[in-house]
């Protein structure tokens, strides 16, 4: 009896963890964007990004929440956001790169939108409720974002020459970073056999494809690197995550615990 | 209808204590758009009455909506005014809201406002409907109208422009 209920907290435990990776896949990503605030090409783009910004960092906040519930420690959403350092921090390293020039912002965000539309569909099917009813509202967003993104990578690889030439380099420096979103690990694997997570690794095929079809269209090659580099649900970050939450965190570590 | 004969009515006999709270609330509106309350908005779920405790569930528009926090305030503020002390506001996630819940009353005070109302849905899917599909200028009712940004002032609106009256408009985005 007693190894059955430490089962069932591994396994609650896990779920905790999982719910906060994904909510630092949006916390990372939302801030990234966040940098755009009055710095983007022009009035219009600036709205486009935080709003798009202001989506991830919403659904941080319900995974966070939800992850802080289900821990039953006490710890809030804000904790769980501010209080933790790189190591402890588990989102994927493509959301963690800095936002680059227009073009790299919008490369990387195309590749996570399509990622995002694959992933929120299948996580509506978990057997676990609230993550469901977060993706249910998380996919109509990333539905949005897409047909945004999509439009900006054709205008840009089908647009003048110097466009297309730094939507390509965009391309090929983040293509590295896309391996991991489709790899997972023992723990993650046993929550997907339990129908909790999505099955990352069989979303693959179809975002290629998508990914591919969309490239062509806008006159671009899909990049055929080998390199990769992967750590991020383990951990390990880029040396770009600890700029990012000193700048992210700095409040509340300087004034612990000060509210609006 | 005005709202402040409104919850006068509901002080009669015949009205229920539910139906004076859903009166109340009706003057609680979203605070970036404040022609619309947050009934015709669809985000306002439920009431329940539980002794003194009154329990008020609302749903966000978009995850990251800022105005939430505002709108909770001021459903406190407005039951606590009209005497309500121990007032519960509840956030649920799903089912997930759409703005098929917008009222037609509300969708007609958008349009008074500015702002083009949101087409009826597809199934959920409409976030897929492509710019173009016609989107009725408020101002002069023509649909020659296209898309500028796809995100206008907030995150549930798009920012569009009338080819016939030449006025730039904020749609309101199907979700």
């Amino acid at each position: 009896m007693n190894s059955k209920a430490n089962k069932q907290d591994a396994n609650k435990q896990d779920i905790v963890n999982y719910a906060i990776a994904l909510g630092d896949d949006s916390l990372t990503l939302g801030h990234r964007l966040s940098e755009w605030s009055s710095n983007a090409p022009f009035l219009e783009e600036d709205l486009a990004l935080t709003n798009v910004a202001l989506d991830f960092i919403g659904r941080a906040m319900m995974f966070y929440s939800y992850a802080g519930e289900a821990e039953g420690a006490g710890r809030s959403e804000d904790d769980i956001a501010y209080l933790r350092d790189c190591r402890q921090y588990r989102n994927l390293l493509i959301c963690e790169l800095p936002i680059g020039d227009f073009a790299d912002t919008m490369a990387r965000q195309f590749l996570i939108d399509v990622y995002d539309v694959g992933f929120y569909t299948e996580l509506m099917q978990s057997v676990d409720e609230t993550l469901a009813a977060i993706a249910a509202k998380a996919i109509k967003e990333s539905r949005y974002h897409l047909r945004r993104s999509e439009q900006w990578i054709k205008r840009l690889g089908d647009g003048t020459g110097e466009s297309h030439d730094r939507i390509q380099r965009a391309f090929n420096d983040v293509w590295g970073y896309t391996h991991e979103l489709f790899e997972v690990d023992k723990i993650e694997e046993s929550l997907i056999n339990q129908g909790i997570a999505v099955d990352r690794p069989a979303l693959k095929t179809d975002w290629e494809r998508c990914v591919q079809s969309v490239l062509n269209e806008a006159t671009l090659d899909t990049p055929d690197g080998q390199w990769s580099i992967r750590g991020g649900r383990a951990g390990l970050h880029t040396e770009h995550l600890g700029y990012l939450l000193a700048e992210l965190q700095f409040m509340q570590r300087a004034y612990p615990g000060l509210e609006w | 209808m005005n709202a402040a004969q409104n919850i006068a009515d509901t002080a009669r006999p015949g009205y229920s204590e539910i139906e004076r709270l859903e009166a109340l609330l009706e003057q609680v509106t979203d605070p970036e758009i404040p022609v619309v309350s947050i009934h015709d908005l669809g985000i306002l779920r439920d009431i329940s009455l539980d002794g003194d405790r009154v329990t008020v569930t609302i749903t966000t528009t978009y995850s990251g909506c800022p105005a939430m926090s505002t709108i909770r305030a001021d459903i406190r503020q407005t039951l606590a005014q009209a005497g309500y002390q121990d007032v519960q506001v509840k956030q649920s996630l799903s089912p997930a809201w759409t703005t098929d819940w917008m009222t037609a009353q509300g969708r007609e005070k958008l349009r008074e406002y500015g702002i083009a109302p949101p087409q009826k849905s597809n199934q959920g899917h409409c976030a897929m409907i492509s710019p173009g599909t016609a989107v009725v200028c408020p101002q002069c009712g023509s649909e020659r109208t296209e898309c500028i940004s796809e995100f206008g002032s907030t995150a549930c609106k798009a920012l569009y422009r009338c080819l016939d009256c030449a006025e730039p408009f904020d749609y309101f985005k199907c979700i």
